[in-house]
């Protein structure tokens, strides 16, 4: 039997407050335990909540981003459980009236084979503001566990996709769309490590042709894309292998383990919570007017859809690079930087997910720490374009660059690394060269192309690689007419 | 002992007749003789209070005295307390040394009035006769084998026997009121969002409101002037411009407009409150009143509303007391899901209980709709028939409860006896609206009768100047409990 | 309706409230007369009413998102039953 892949996602971002959804501390991270945690956050007998204005501002950029509706009046719920990392005994949500509903999201799928990475639309069904929980640490103590809530209150934005992946990759290509575009209207860190953007994977397998979906099983709190990808494969393999097996999936939570590859289950549906939702008296509808949401919308960057068309329309770069180079927001600037300082896109394009990617990586440096600023690259690229350096010169500069050897055009003058242009002197230089190896000479002249080729390195070598290849290629040919 | 007022207490003080720690001495004396057989404060702290006595006289010589100054309160242990025992009435809250001052405990901090202590009160609020309280019963003091009523049981009593001038207390579905009644005292209940619930232990969040309860009408409204006010800490704080709630005390009652609900002179009503209340309406009448008939025909469903909406709340309110953070843990568990439900079982009361279990259950789900949401929508109809009666009435009278105090033990095994003693002072509470109870009489007992007054959304001067004008016409309010030991 | 035993040990379950056999069985009558009186309302026809969360109609103040607080952990920890190294403690948590 042939089987297809059901998958949604719901993804958990921490929102780059300052402070916390319902209280004023601090949302910083790494703090000692329990020291950003005020009379608000351990739920003291008494407190009560008062809603951040900046966490609901990050949904309505959100909202804006997507293309989603707004409610205009939302309302937070309670979600009541027991845990020691949740104070209150509820989490305060939003459930009947979220925030935001709707929305899509656009990204392109790279293909497992060689061929054109593919676009996908994928709706999204609602996002609403909550609480995070605190933290509960196991590994310190002999048989207690330790509760931090530091991390109590962090405002969270749940974003929750339709049921419309099909397969882990696409999976992982919506939540690094997803990843890329709540960094990119600034609303979240992005940082994975410290968990603030947490994906939780719905995933369910099908006979292909059969329209109700099969039973799900969720896979909690997966925090890396890598992480994702091998949850949901595993987690599909599992689920295909019981099914032909002549099992039964039964709905369930299951958690991911790194170590081993395996995800085990957490509870099954018999013991699912009855959350008892109900509206949270202690919180008022939160109502959006109309001069707020213009005002965000005013104040929104340009996103990474419209910036691809752009620089598709203004630096003819491919779809694909355009989609490469809006990675990140910080990405697309520099790029767009430089390409400006140069007029030279496409050439920018090649250096910035060239050179300069490869040497970042190999550094484990981000895009904005880079050593070599946007201008430099631009005035790099320029000296290629005149002809004063050559792709090889253009690597060395680039190297005195990134080590903060001065600007462009100081490194060339300092190092010496000027194009030669004076064909007087090229050509003694190949006169010696012809000289010096005879043997070349006569073996291309009896046919061997590739003697010619060796000429050429030799040439380039006696420049100390400063001749211009072309030239080079062009006063050798003449000369062994 | 001081029967004076609360104006004539600040009059004393800034003119030095008295200072303030002599006074806060002359009631901790009164405490000392009386809280054994009354039970009426959990915790006094004389150093605490003095210090704040002092502190009030060194204002009071500086000449920075406000106009209550000096005078000392007690408040409902349900009001944080920054360094005092808060324990809500509860087992769950017994060793609870408050880390931060409520609100209302910081307003009357502002004003320079000390705290003699905090009184007894039932369980988290949940009671009609101060008979849940983990640290026992309060006795009334008009009678000790009777219920003070409830849950400011503790504030009632202890005003009505002097061994305070003034008390704070909480209003759910009648928590001031019905104490107030009966134990012969005047305290209100102001308009949902006026003061602070900040700090205010919760119990049904969308209707609790916290009042003052005194001798008389004139006390609470300047106690009004302290308590209320906008706090940017609680959302459900209303942003209103500052009223002196005294401004029209003297005015007189020509042309008011009193408003009987013909519901609240029914069936199940005691015959000797309903003569004390209709000889009160005859004293307005003469004051210059006149009266319409209105009806609150869905205030017969406010029993059964109040209680799905105030113990779905409360389940959830409560879910906070689990061992954890502070307060009362269990000491044997086997787990921690052990600990959370032997802490639970041992920490909370039999009543405690109950409200929370009938909570989780109309919660649950599947329930939803056929509880909780059906009891929000007779909510607003019970509401929409305040409106409509405020179409013809400038304030609503009744009485307060359907009956005196009860002797002790008489209905604490049936709650819904129990329940039923609220079935006058819930509405004002599902409406939001504000609500005073007032002496008008005592039975042949001589246990006191209280009067309700409902007002419509923020017109607390104008009760407050109905029941200054019947206070000037009549003493009921003035007379206090002899022959206390 | 009413509630059997087993409701009100599915409902103490769920507000994690221990509760034995006979315990049930006494909560059981108790709650049942509760849930008689609650039921009066059950029959108001209610079509077209919206529900009432709120005594005003008024909607959520926004705080400005600012950092007010400062650490008082050391104060809030003195009050708490099982403390270490700054952390609440618990029975080990089993996931």
């Amino acid at each position: 039997m042939k089987w297809e892949t059901v998958i949604g996602l719901e993804v958990h971002t921490q929102l780059a407050t300052q402070s916390k959804i319902f209280s004023g501390s601090s949302t910083a991270f790494g703090a000692s335990p329990n020291t950003q945690a005020s009379a608000v956050d351990i739920a003291l007998p008494g407190v009560l909540p008062v809603l951040n204005k900046g966490a609901v501002e990050c949904a309505i950029k959100f909202a804006l981003a997507i293309g989603a509706t707004l409610n205009r009046i939302n309302v937070f719920d309670r979600k009541n459980y027991f845990y020691p990392d949740l104070p209150k005994g509820y989490q305060i949500s939003q459930l009947a009236k979220p925030i935001v509903e709707g929305g899509v999201l656009t990204f392109l799928v790279p293909s497992t084979g060689s061929g054109q990475p593919e676009e996908r639309v994928i709706n999204l069904t609602r996002a609403h503001m909550e609480e995070d929980a605190g933290k509960s640490l196991h590994e310190d103590f002999q048989g207690v566990t330790g509760i931090d809530l530091n991390r109590a209150g962090t405002p969270l934005l749940e974003i929750v996709s339709e049921p419309e992946m099909r397969s882990s990759a696409e999976a992982v290509a919506y939540a690094r769309a997803l990843h890329t575009l709540v960094t990119w209207i600034g609303i979240c860190d992005g940082n994975m490590q410290e968990g603030s953007f947490r994906v939780d994977a719905n995933v369910s397998v099908r006979p292909v042709g059969q329209a109700e979906f099969g039973t799900r099983r969720e896979i909690k709190n997966l925090n890396s894309f890598r992480f994702l990808q091998q949850a949901i494969d595993y987690e599909v393999r599992w689920q295909i292998e019981t099914l032909e097996d002549g099992g039964r999936i039964e709905q369930a939570t299951v958690l991911f383990d790194p170590d081993t590859g395996e995800t085990r289950m957490m509870r099954s549906k018999e013991d699912a919570h009855d959350y008892r939702y109900f509206p949270d008296p202690d919180l008022l509808p939160v109502k959006l007017d109309e001069d707020w949401i213009e005002s965000v919308r005013a104040a929104l960057p340009e996103l990474p859809a419209a910036m691809q068309l752009r620089f598709q329309n203004d630096f003819g770069v491919s779809a694909y690079d355009a989609g490469l180079l809006t990675g990140s927001r910080a990405l697309a600037e520099y790029f767009e930087a430089a390409a400006r300082a140069c007029g030279q896109g496409k050439l920018v394009a090649n250096w910035v997910m060239g050179e300069l990617s490869a040497t970042l990586n190999k550094a484990e440096l981000d895009i904005m720490q880079s050593p070599v600023s946007s201008r430099q690259l631009g005035a790099l690229v320029a000296r290629i374009q005149d002809g004063t350096l050559s792709g090889k010169l253009a690597k060395q500069v680039f190297e005195g660059l990134w080590e903060g050897a001065g600007e462009v055009d100081a490194i060339i003058e300092a190092r010496g690394l000027k194009q030669m242009s004076d064909s007087g002197e090229l050509e003694k230089i190949i006169d010696d060269v012809l000289a010096a190896n005879q043997k070349s000479v006569e073996e291309f002249r009896s046919g061997k192309e590739k003697a010619f080729n060796a000429l050429i390195g030799q040439v380039m070598k006696a420049s100390k690689g400063k001749a211009n290849p072309a030239q080079v290629n062009d006063l050798l040919k003449a000369k062994l007419q | 002992m001081s029967d004076a007022s609360l104006s004539a207490l600040a009059a004393q003080l800034v003119a030095k007749q008295v200072s303030s720690r002599e006074l806060a001495q002359q009631y901790l004396d009164r405490i000392t003789a009386l809280n054994p057989s009354l039970n009426a404060f959990i915790t006094v702290d004389a150093d605490k209070t003095l210090t704040e006595a002092a502190a009030a006289d060194a204002l009071i010589a500086a000449g920075k005295a406000g106009p209550l100054t000096g005078v000392p309160i007690a408040h409902k242990d349900i009001f944080c307390t920054d360094g005092w025992l808060t324990t809500c009435g509860s087992k769950m809250l017994h060793n609870f040394i408050a880390p931060y001052d409520a609100h209302v405990i910081q307003r009357f901090k502002a004003a320079g009035m000390p705290s003699l202590g905090k009184t007894n009160m039932d369980e988290f609020a949940m009671g009609s006769s101060n008979e849940t309280s983990y640290f026992g019963a309060v006795k009334n003091p008009w009678n000790t084998a009777y219920v003070p009523g409830g849950s400011s049981g503790g504030a009632a009593a202890c005003v009505a026997a002097r061994m305070a001038p003034a008390a704070t207390g909480t209003d759910t579905g009648g928590s001031i009121r019905q104490p107030a009644a009966l134990c012969g005292i005047t305290g209100l209940k102001p308009t949902y969002g006026l003061v602070s619930r900040f700090g205010m232990i919760a119990f049904a969040s969308s209707l609790d409101q916290a009042g003052p309860m005194a001798p008389s009408a004139e006390d609470c409204a300047l106690l009004l002037n302290v308590m209320t006010g906008f706090d940017p800490n609680d959302s459900t704080s209303l942003e209103r411009e500052k009223e002196d709630y005294t401004r029209d005390l003297g005015k007189p009652l020509t042309g008011l407009r009193v408003g009987l609900p013909r519901e609240f002179f029914a069936e199940g009503l005691n015959n000797e409150v309903a003569a004390s209340v209709e000889a009160a309406v005859a004293e307005l009448k003469k004051l210059g009143a006149t009266t319409v008939e209105i009806s609150l025909a869905n205030s017969k469903l406010a029993i059964p509303v109040y209680y799905v909406l105030a113990p779905a709340e409360a389940s959830s309110n409560l879910s906070r007391f689990d061992g954890v953070r502070y307060g009362y843990r269990a000491p044997d568990y086997a787990n921690l899901d052990d600990m959370y439900c032997k802490t639970r079982a041992q920490g909370f009361g039999a009543e405690v209980k109950r409200r929370i279990m009938i909570g989780a259950y109309v919660l649950s789900h599947g329930y939803y709709d056929a509880y909780y949401l059906q009891a929000q929508k007779i909510r607003r109809l019970i509401a929409n028939d305040f409106t409509e009666a405020f179409k013809t009435c400038d304030v609503i009278l009744g009485p307060t409860a359907p009956g005196t105090a009860f002797k002790l033990g008489e209905k604490s095994e049936d709650p819904v006896e129990m329940y039923l003693n609220d079935l006058y002072t819930i509405p004002a509470n599902l409406a939001g609206l504000p609500g005073m109870s007032l002496p008008c009489g005592f039975d042949r007992q001589g246990l006191p009768i209280g009067l309700q007054l409902v007002g419509n959304y923020f017109s607390e001067a104008k009760m407050l100047n109905v029941a200054h004008q019947y206070q000037r016409a009549t003493d009921w309010h003035a007379r206090a409990p002899e022959g206390l030991k | 309706m009413s509630l059997s035993p087993d409701d009100v040990k599915r409902i103490a379950r769920l507000a994690r409230i221990e509760i034995d056999d006979s315990q049930a069985l006494a909560s059981q009558s108790q709650l049942n007369t509760i849930f008689d009186l609650i039921a009066t309302m059950q029959a108001v026809d209610t079509q077209g009413i919206a529900p009432m969360a709120h005594a005003q109609e008024v909607y959520q103040r926004l705080r400005a998102d600012s950092v007010t607080e400062t650490d008082h952990h050391a104060a809030f920890q003195a009050i708490a039953p099982a403390v270490e190294n700054g952390l609440y403690l618990v029975p080990k948590v089993i996931e």
